[in-house]
């Protein structure tokens, strides 16, 4: 990449993936003053926040990005839902569902055509 | 941190960095980076701009929307809003994460870097730490987990920036696909109550059902729906209680 093209490159690091993300965070900072960790807008908030990364992990999986497209979306979902079930088979390991998923992935892709 | 840190202010960052050690975040965090420095790489990125896109923006997500949208050539205008909706998530997770952090007379510029370093792996993990912490010990703590995990997904991102060109596209796939599972797997370890499992399914369900019929703000609308119907459905049980 040209010096130039470089320089516009984190120009636009800075104006559309720092400035978007970080007006969040100093909004919630201005949001915070005087909120007790146990309100019932607290609560409420931290369910919204909840749902919206329960959005973007679905949009992650069935509008999968890059080669992830390659692979095809019943693979990619019947994954989910393998890893989904070793976690609660295995007390609620984390990396148990992992590990299972990305497994299912893999052999999936590789069962099914990727 | 120009001033010498008191004892227990150091100790308690040191207590934050040492726990993102044997945390399994940290394990998804570097596949997640690996990945995210992968198609840094693929969209013909610059090592030092991937790094900066994880030192700066610091969210998973965001970083695959800003470099998938801006590598084919998206406009400013439409990348920005893109990664500002996928980081509306943020705004919550600081409203939530900030009164277990203050105290009276904590100052408002001291929470700035515990924000900063808000993102789902540091929320998730200070969630569940920061209540065995001593309050006055606790920004100290938020910055050692942000610090660890920073560490930790600086070192990735160089690492999958490399391995790009040598990775086979099944094994990038692979890396891809631990962003969405290992959130998923984080998110359920954490939601102990009622209320924030609701919203969990709700969210998987409506997020892509409200992208599927291409409202504008689709992301931010799920989830305002997905958690107050949970929300509500939590009031009504506890009312009936």
């Amino acid at each position: 990449m040209s010096t130039h093209g470089e320089l516009a490159a984190y120009l636009a690091l800075v104006l559309a993936g720092f400035l978007p993300s970080e007006v969040w965070r100093w909004l919630g900072v201005a949001f915070a003053r005087g909120l007790d960790e146990d309100s019932e807008i607290v609560v409420w908030v931290r369910a919204v926040a909840t749902a919206i990364l329960a959005g973007v992990i679905a949009k992650l999986t069935i509008f999968a990005p890059g080669v992830l497209a390659t692979v095809p979306t019943p693979v990619r979902l019947a994954a989910v839902a393998i890893g989904f079930l070793a976690f609660m088979l295995i007390r609620r390991s984390v990396f148990a569902g992992v590990l299972a998923g990305e497994g299912a992935l893999i052999i999936g892709a590789l069962v099914f055509g990727g | 941190m120009s001033a010498p840190a008191p004892p227990s202010t150091l100790s308690a960052f040191l207590a934050g960095f040492v726990a993102t050690w044997t945390s399994v975040f940290s394990y998804v965090l570097f596949g997640t980076y690996t990945g995210i420095g992968a198609i840094a790489h693929d969209f013909g990125f610059s090592v030092t701009w991937a790094l900066f896109s994880t030192l700066l923006v610091w969210a998973g997500p965001a970083q695959v929307i800003l470099i998938s949208t801006l590598g084919a050539g998206a406009s400013l205008i439409e990348v920005a809003v893109a990664v500002g909706l996928s980081s509306v998530r943020l705004l919550p997770m600081v409203v939530a994460l900030l009164p277990m952090l203050k105290r009276p007379g904590t100052r408002t510029w001291q929470l700035l870097l515990p924000a900063h370093f808000t993102a789902v792996s540091m929320w998730v993990e200070a969630l569940r730490l920061l209540p065995q912490q001593p309050r006055e010990n606790r920004i100290a703590f938020c910055n050692g987990l942000g610090c660890g995990y920073g560490l930790t997904a600086c070192t990735a991102t160089v690492t999958g920036f490399y391995l790009a060109a040598s990775l086979p596209p099944l094994m990038s796939a692979a890396l891809l696909f631990l962003t969405p599972v290992a959130f998923l797997m984080s998110t359920l370890r954490n939601s102990r109550l009622l209320v924030d499992r609701l919203a969990l399914a709700f969210g998987l369900v409506l997020g892509p059902l409200f992208a599927w019929w291409q409202l504008g703000l689709d992301l931010m609308w799920s989830g305002i729906v997905a958690g107050t119907t949970a929300y509500l459905v939590h009031r009504l049980r506890e009312a009936l209680r």
